[in-house]
């Protein structure tokens, strides 16, 4: 006790201590970390919400490094990607890694939206957190669409042609809307520059902030993780210690479990990143190695692979489509007449009907599929209220269940195919009932997972 | 303190109730200082309009058409779009009456031409054979390529010769009217446009 008072503690601690009384840093590794209690049985699926924030990192060190010789402007932007790749040192590094990580973000972001899917992380009392989430796929999507044209090569011309036209189909302000966009009658330097502005600056800011807010939500007191089981820890809590007694601590247990998934990820990232960067021109597009060309359109153009799903569904909805939705509306209509006995339900599941129809006989087939485009990917925003199962886990749900998302996959994988191949009228009826599987497993979903006949989950995470 | 609530409450000495005029006020000044707020992105949306010089950019160009052999094509570029110039043939030009019954818009009523081209070769009278459209599928705004031989075997045996937009497989006949059940709404649109001589042809201007 004596030594107490003449030895002093080590520099480092000293240093520690003087700024952790002046900022929480230990409060914020503990709320977050250290005594951030997680399920204790998360699986393979839970890898992807570390390595979707692991590839946001590189890709905001790698844009960083790119902007430094990339240069938007329709007369050198070409040129100075090509000089970023031949002639800058380690340029192709970092340019391939930009280029591969815009891949593999998709590839995490889907896979962790396919665990909730698994699991029913959407569902109460995470649906805030799953509306974030739809919010930083949606800035993911324009993030990416963004950065597509600055190579400025005959897909990221073309490709944004396309994508600012949707907006064009807009009745009355379309026009006006798509020439605000690219600040130009056609796709020109203004419309790559802003683009540059918008993927550099804007959406970056708003995607840190998002992802913020995604694991404040995620770790707010009253949430927490989700697990395969689907059951909230947090009903059952030592009375003790207060913590649930199914919880580990994220660190070290889960931190040293995302380290070993991020090392298995960079090594098939370098796989693909070394040897073949284009992945056949799935990753880079072959069209994309030409200079924007505005007066030919190249022959067969497709947007890269994590936006070809959707591309499809706008493909596929020809006048023909029309009908289909028409007789899916009107049997809603009957259905609603049926189910319920409150008049204002009633009335209400009648008027929207009547305005669908309305809108099938008044708007034609090309803003129907810009519709249905949005609405593909805006739906997922509804799952917490579509889904009625009285379980989470698919582990403890029925057959009814798991053959919808079956069919989900499946039919998002065959819109993704077709979206990369040129249409042909097969191809486009294969890509329309693929389209109507896509919707039905959302919209049929409240009816579904309401009769499906489902397990008792446990009461202890198995 | 009898009420246990009150007591978490900060008190400010002589404060006991809300002064109403200085609620309306803070009221006032929130919504005042919101509505300038509101006023103050304007500038910033405003900047994203086309600039004066993207406005000024809209000349009519001149193109010298007396290479152009029947059945060519060219293409011409007037406001950074494609103007495509089809010297059509007189197959071509019959080919014309015999898809009217599969067309969208055959008459071309909601589709965009000058006057003087409200026709079925969508041309000038003087010179029908030549057709002037903007090369920009009304549907998305990709550029159609030409699939010109009749019979075409990507096309099917019934293809009598046209346009097909690679992105989206609209089909466009020989007067670049777009056929029905494919997704693009109109037929091309046709430009304002005149013969300076036998040789030059205006875009964007039919006034001399």
């Amino acid at each position: 006790m004596a030594n107490a008072t003449t030895t002093k503690a080590h520099w480092a601690l000293r240093l520690f201590e003087w700024v952790d009384s002046r900022f929480p840093l230990s409060d914020l590794w503990k709320e977050h970390l250290s005594e951030y209690y997680a399920p204790k049985n998360f699986n393979f699926w839970y890898y992807f919400g570390s390595l979707s924030l692991l590839v946001l990192v590189l890709q905001i060190i790698t844009g960083i490094f790119l902007t430094m010789n990339y240069k938007p402007d329709a007369t050198l932007a070409f040129a100075s990607v090509e000089y970023i790749m031949r002639e800058v040192p380690w340029g192709w590094l970092i340019r391939y890694l930009h280029s591969t990580g815009a891949s593999a973000f998709f590839i995490c972001v889907y896979l962790h939206m396919f665990r909730a899917l698994l699991y029913g992380s959407y569902r109460k009392p995470r649906e805030l957190l799953w509306l974030v989430g739809v919010l930083i796929f949606l800035s993911l999507m324009a993030e990416a669409f963004f950065g597509y044209l600055l190579p400025w090569g005959q897909m990221s011309y073309w490709g944004a042609q396309v994508i600012v036209n949707l907006f064009g189909a807009i009745p009355f302000v379309g026009e006006d809307l798509a020439i605000w966009i690219r600040g130009d009658y056609v796709v020109s330097d203004a419309t790559l520059n802003r683009f540059f502005a918008l993927h550099v600056a804007a959406l970056p800011l708003v995607l840190l902030g998002l992802v913020a807010v995604h694991i404040l939500a995620l770790h707010d007191k009253h949430v927490g993780s989700n697990n395969p089981d689907g059951i909230e820890i947090k009903a059952n809590k030592d009375p003790g210690t207060g913590i649930p007694r199914d919880a580990i601590p994220f660190h070290p247990y889960y931190t040293v479990k995302d380290i070993f998934g991020a090392m298995v990820f960079l090594l098939v990232f370098s796989v693909i990143m070394f040897f073949a960067p284009e992945v056949g021109g799935y990753f880079l597009e072959h069209n994309n190695f030409f200079p924007a060309d505005p007066l030919k359109t190249p022959p067969h153009i497709a947007p890269v692979w994590y936006f070809t799903p959707y591309y499809s569904v706008l493909r596929a909805t020809t006048d023909e489509l029309k009908w289909v939705i028409g007789v899916a509306v009107v049997l809603f209509m009957l259905w609603g007449l049926v189910r319920r006995g409150g008049n204002t339900t009633r009335m209400l599941l009648l008027g929207t009907g009547a305005v669908l129809l309305a809108l099938l006989v008044v708007l034609e087939a090309k803003v129907w599929g810009v519709l249905l485009m949005g609405a593909s990917v805006v739906i997922f925003a509804f799952l917490p209220w579509l889904d009625r199962s009285p379980v989470k886990s698919i582990r403890y749900k029925g057959w009814m269940y798991k053959l919808a998302l079956t069919v989900f996959v499946i039919a998002f994988i065959v819109l993704g195919y077709l979206g990369m191949q040129v249409p042909t009228p097969t191809a486009t009826r294969i890509a329309q009932v693929s389209t109507v599987a896509y919707f039905a497993f959302f919209l049929l979903m409240p009816w579904y997972t309401g009769i499906d006949k489902t397990k008792p989950p446990p009461e202890r995470l198995t | 303190m009898s009420n246990p609530s009150e007591a978490t409450l900060p008190s400010v000495a002589g404060v006991d109730e809300v002064d109403e005029a200085r609620r309306k006020l803070l009221l006032a000044t929130c919504i005042a200082g919101g509505a300038a707020t509101g006023a103050a992105t304007w500038p910033f949306l405003a900047s994203m309009e086309p600039s004066e010089r993207s406005k000024a950019l809209g000349a009519p160009v001149e193109a010298d058409i007396s290479a152009l052999a029947p059945g060519e094509q060219m293409i011409v570029e007037w406001q950074g779009k494609p103007v495509w110039v089809v010297h059509r043939t007189k197959e071509m030009m019959a080919s014309l009456k015999q898809d009217e019954a599969e067309l969208a818009d055959p008459l071309s009523k909601r589709s965009d031409q000058p006057e003087y081209c409200d026709n079925e070769a969508r041309a000038r009278p003087e010179r029908p054979e030549m057709l002037v459209v903007v090369g920009i599928c009304t549907h998305l705004g990709c550029s159609p390529v030409a699939r010109f031989t009749p019979g075409d075997p990507s096309m099917g045996a019934a293809w009598a010769g046209g346009f097909l937009c690679p992105c989206h497989g609209s089909r466009f006949d020989l007067s670049a009217r777009v056929f029905r059940n494919f997704p693009a709404p109109d037929n091309l649109p046709v430009p304002r446009y005149m013969y300076l001589s036998g040789a030059k042809l205006l875009i964007g201007d039919d006034k001399a």
